[in-house]
């Protein structure tokens, strides 16, 4: 019970921040993507940096989790294909309505009702990727 | 106040984003939101008609928590922690998106021509860059919070891949296709 609440306090953590540091702003994205802005790749490096940090302490100290499991920190896969042609994929989305996955949801919270449309689409893209995935390059 | 109502600074917003990554890894779990999209088609029943989505989602059901506090987090924070917040976007990108008609640029949040207004082209729109973000992410294995943070954290070179083809998209479509689609 306790955990749940962790969850979705990280979550509840996650949209305000979101939220009011302007990445889940269309405006915000389309500027980046014009390299009009510092905003969003300060957000990105800055989240970088500490991200980077973390991650090394963890392993240097052979951080156990919280259960004293090992922590999720697999390897991924050495290919290409997939990674850049889902890529491009996601960026086209991305940049055409603004908000990458996790702020779809932060607007639905806003009252931006609409943007349900596109995570309606994105359920769909997702569910076609399912089925096409066998004869997709990866 | 206004250090909380007004538009939180870039290296206030990322560190938090980058400590909440670390706290879900500390859990035993990692951070990534588009598997998300995996685990409502799986809880809908995809399963019944394709492989891909045969597998334990309940074992989800954390990250399924996360993204109901997401939308209660954007809740709070747009009804409670803001006062009509609008982003301070630099005068380049007002001026440009008032040519390509989003008067809304410097007035908005989100830009009202393309999600206040109900039409069909707008619906089309919406709809086709949702199918690109859910199919892209799965078939990337990752959206931003997978690849862009958690990915080059870790420093995996796939992630970086990942990175450069969501600039490829994302430059494609402000560059080449918003001018033919605006």
């Amino acid at each position: 019970m306790m955990k749940r609440v962790i969850f979705i306090l990280l979550g509840v953590l996650f949209g305000i921040v979101m939220y009011k540091a302007e990445a889940a702003s269309w405006f915000r994205i389309y500027e980046m993507f014009k390299f009009q802005s510092f905003h969003m790749y300060g957000f990105i490096g800055s989240a970088l940096v500490v991200g980077v940090i973390g991650i090394q302490l963890f392993k240097r100290f052979g951080t156990k989790t919280i259960e004293g499991g090992d922590l999720e920190l697999k390897p991924k896969d050495k290919t290409v294909p997939r990674y850049l042609i889902g890529g491009i994929f996601f960026g086209l989305g991305w940049a055409l309505v603004g908000a990458c996955p996790g702020p779809l949801f932060v607007l639905l919270g806003t009252g931006l009702f609409s943007i349900g449309i596109v995570i309606i689409g994105a359920l769909i893209g997702t569910y076609i990727y399912g089925v096409v995935r066998s004869k997709l390059p990866h | 106040m206004e250090i909380i109502y007004g538009t939180w600074p870039w290296y206030v917003g990322g560190p938090l984003i980058a400590l909440i990554m670390l706290a879900l890894i500390w859990l035993g779990r990692s951070f990534g939101f588009s598997s998300n999209f995996r685990n409502i088609c799986a809880a809908l029943g995809a399963g019944k008609s394709c492989e891909f989505f045969r597998f334990d989602w309940k074992s989800q059901w954390w990250n399924l928590l996360f993204l109901v506090g997401s939308i209660i987090g954007g809740y709070v924070a747009s009804h409670y922690l803001s006062v009509d917040q609008i982003p301070p976007i630099s005068e380049t990108t007002i001026i440009e998106l008032q040519a390509l008609g989003f008067e809304s640029a410097g007035k908005a949040y989100s830009p009202v021509e393309l999600f206040d207004v109900y039409s069909v082209k707008n619906i089309v729109l919406l709809l086709v860059g949702g199918l690109f973000i859910g199919f892209g992410t799965r078939y990337a294995g990752g959206c931003t919070s997978g690849h862009a943070i958690s990915g080059l954290s870790n420093l995996q070179w796939p992630s970086l891949i990942a990175v450069i083809g969501f600039f490829i998209g994302g430059l494609i479509m402000v560059f080449v296709l918003f001018p033919l689609i605006f």
